[in-house]
């Protein structure tokens, strides 16, 4: 291991061990939060492939502040895979039917850009604990 | 550092890893692995989330999702269930007992609301064998701030402006500490971190060193730069085996990175640690005595002054400070003194780490702002008292302190104000006693712990805690006298303002103050020689029965 020597140095690391750690703060307002759902049904219908290609788009673009998070079954099932996108402030938007191309268009219009895909919207305004 | 989905973070502090947090570490690489998901997810062990009432603590991010009570054998369901399927599992959810309702979240949990986490911040957080999680959180950035922009007199400065005062328990102000050393000019000095926690049920310093032991190191070379020493010195007991191990790990981790070492971040400054174990004596948490056992010479305190400042390790100027006092270092640092000082009261600033313990609900580690009421700790933190029973007293401040009653319960406690009812802050102790406690008994307790502690150098210390010991069990045994009691009363007052340390000086607190709180409850034992709580045996022999023959 080379050694520290300098202020920007450690900044270095710092920056770079620090967007590992992320992911464990609970500041919950600051996250954008993708859930998607997978149960059997939301499996079944290719929810993996889902989840794999946000992760790795997110992991691509070196995006902060954006997690993705396993959850069961949404009670939708006809329309899985579904993705909930969790703005800080915003409604939670619901989307279903998402593909790999879908997954890579949400990240890149409604997380980056703050577009909503319109015409898979499932619900816009529904009650979130 | 690889990116990962989602983190386990597993407590592996003392008390988990006592109950199987290691074989469950094992277990959930096993289960990953099995699930091919060993690639995807990272797997944590972290130091003490202080909740060790309900360990061992298992959280999973970024769900934030908090388990209690885990054991090796719900590894499997928490893999299939929340890894793989995204339920929770929710048998092993926290449930709060004055709801009757399950929480996810760590933070909505009461015992964490009314915390406050500096010295403990990043216990639970970080892996405590891997540097560079401690750097992604600001390490070691105070120290390469001070070496490169700051004089020794500026960090002082910002030390005294702070109001940080010692925690080992005397609550001597730290910057103040800072400056006498530094101005003792030597060719050399040392710094000492006193880690030898010594009052039953005080366990803050050894979760700190096992949660977080690069805090520690990284403060430590900034009060070396600060007062002008090149090594320190950390003295930890024995007992303490896995802090040990974690300090270790952490010194090679610190040497490797070259922040210990020579010419740290390009600058003229060396600082290097070694580490000193202790026997487990209770005097050599006392700094002078501290200090003769660091020498290799008997545990034994001076008389002060010449103070350490001044003549310390080796007759040189010698700063000690505490561990939970070293860990509020860097944040003061990085984050100026004004934003410490914002937090506490008036004298006492900044945040207070209790052992929380005895007849409570939760217990465990709890960090909280000077100035909150007892009352806040036991009942908002710490759940109420065990069984809904009555509460009785708080003893605060582990031998040295004495036995609080109900009314002070909404006393804003802070150094000042626990002195002023007969108690003191000490380390940080805090054991919570129900109705069925026996004050004469706990005195008891305490002064059996401090004549045998006692290392004997002075009279008062030596032979008065033996007698007032010797009273004590008369007492509880049913042969105490009226006269008894003026006599622990006189004795007690000399111990305190004639022994030669800090020993000596409190160790009479647990008689005096129950003396004059619970002065019925004492009287019941010599004049109806009844112990109203039924605790002591009153000279009756428990009679064993004898077979007939």
């Amino acid at each position: 291991m080379k050694q520290i020597k300098s202020l920007e140095e450690l900044k270095r690391i710092r920056d770079n061990a620090n967007q590992g750690l992320n992911i464990r703060k609970a500041e919950e307002e600051k996250h954008i939060k993708l859930k998607v759902g997978m149960a059997t049904c939301g499996i079944a219908a290719g929810a993996r492939e889902t989840f794999n290609t946000l992760f790795e788009t997110i992991e691509k673009k070196g995006l902060k502040d954006v997690y993705l998070v396993q959850v069961g079954c949404m009670g939708y099932c006809h329309d899985e895979p579904m993705v909930q996108v969790n703005v800080p402030g915003e409604s939670p938007i619901l989307y279903g039917k998402v593909d790999k191309e879908k997954a890579k268009e949400i990240i890149e219009k409604h997380v980056e850009k703050g577009e909503l895909l319109q015409d898979s919207i499932i619900s816009k305004s529904f009650h979130k604990e | 550092m690889k990116r990962y989905q989602a983190h386990i973070l597993i407590c592996s502090g003392t008390a988990c890893e006592s109950q199987e947090s290691r074989e469950m570490i094992e277990k959930f690489h096993q289960e990953l692995k099995k699930a091919d998901l060993h690639e995807e997810i990272q797997i944590v062990k972290t130091g003490c989330f202080g909740f060790c009432e309900k360990g061992p603590i298992v959280k999973i991010h970024p769900d934030h999702v908090f388990y209690v009570e885990v054991k090796p054998q719900d590894v499997e369901e928490i893999v299939k269930e929340h890894i793989i399927k995204g339920r929770r599992v929710e048998r092993l959810l926290y449930e709060e007992p004055t709801l009757q309702k399950k929480i996810e979240e760590q933070e909505k949990i009461s015992f964490y609301h009314k915390q406050l986490r500096i010295a403990l911040r990043n216990c639970g957080f970080i892996n405590p064998e891997n540097i560079e999680e401690y750097i992604g959180e600001d390490g070691y950035l105070a120290l390469g701030k001070v070496l490169t922009e700051m004089t020794p007199e500026e960090v002082i400065n910002i030390v005294k402006d702070s109001g940080l005062r010692g925690r080992g328990g005397g609550g001597f102000p730290t910057g103040y500490k800072w400056e006498l050393t530094y101005r003792n000019k030597n060719d050399l000095k040392f710094v000492i971190c006193n880690a030898d926690e010594g009052d039953p049920g005080a366990f803050m310093d050894r979760s700190i060193l096992e949660g977080d032991p690069h805090s520690v190191l990284e403060a430590m070379a900034i009060t070396g730069y600060a007062i002008g020493a090149e090594k320190g010195y950390i003295y930890i007991r024995a007992e303490y085996p896995l802090a040990i191990e974690r300090l270790n790990i952490a010194i090679e981790q610190a040497r490797d990175y070259g922040v210990l070492g020579e010419k740290i971040f390009d600058s003229d400054f060396n600082f290097d640690i070694e580490l000193k174990y202790g026997a487990g004596a209770f005097v050599c948490g006392e700094e002078t005595a501290l200090i003769n056992s660091v020498e290799g010479g008997r545990g034994e305190p001076n008389a002060k002054p010449p103070f350490p400042a001044e003549s310390g390790l080796w007759d040189k100027p010698t700063c000690v400070n505490n561990v939970e006092t070293f860990a509020n270092i860097p944040p003061i640092i990085l984050k100026g003194p004004a934003w410490f000082s914002r937090v506490g009261t008036k004298d006492s600033k900044g945040t207070k780490v209790f052992a929380l313990a005895g007849k409570v609900n939760n217990v465990g580690l709890v960090e909280v702002p000077m100035g909150i009421t007892l009352r806040e700790i036991i009942y908002d933190i710490g759940g109420g008292i065990r069984e809904n029973k009555g509460f009785k007293a708080v003893q605060t401040g582990g031998p040295s302190g004495g036995c609080i009653p109900e009314k002070y319960l909404d006393t804003p406690i802070d150094y000042e104000t626990l002195k002023e009812i007969g108690s003191m802050m000490g380390s940080g102790g805090m054991i919570v006693m129900d109705e069925e406690n026996c004050m004469v008994n706990i005195a008891k307790f305490y002064l059996e712990f401090t004549e045998d502690e006692s290392c004997g150098k002075c009279t008062p210390c030596r032979i008065g805690n033996k007698r007032l010991h010797e009273i004590l069990i008369r007492i509880t045994n049913g042969r105490g006298t009226e006269v008894d009691l003026e006599s622990l009363q006189s004795l007690g007052e000399m111990v305190k303002e004639s022994s030669l340390c800090g020993l000596g000086q409190s160790s009479p607190n647990p008689v005096l103050s129950t003396l004059k709180y619970f002065a019925e409850e004492y009287r019941e034992h010599v004049v109806n020689r009844k112990c109203p709580a039924g605790v002591c045996s009153m000279g009756k022999k428990k009679t064993a029965a004898v077979p007939k023959q």
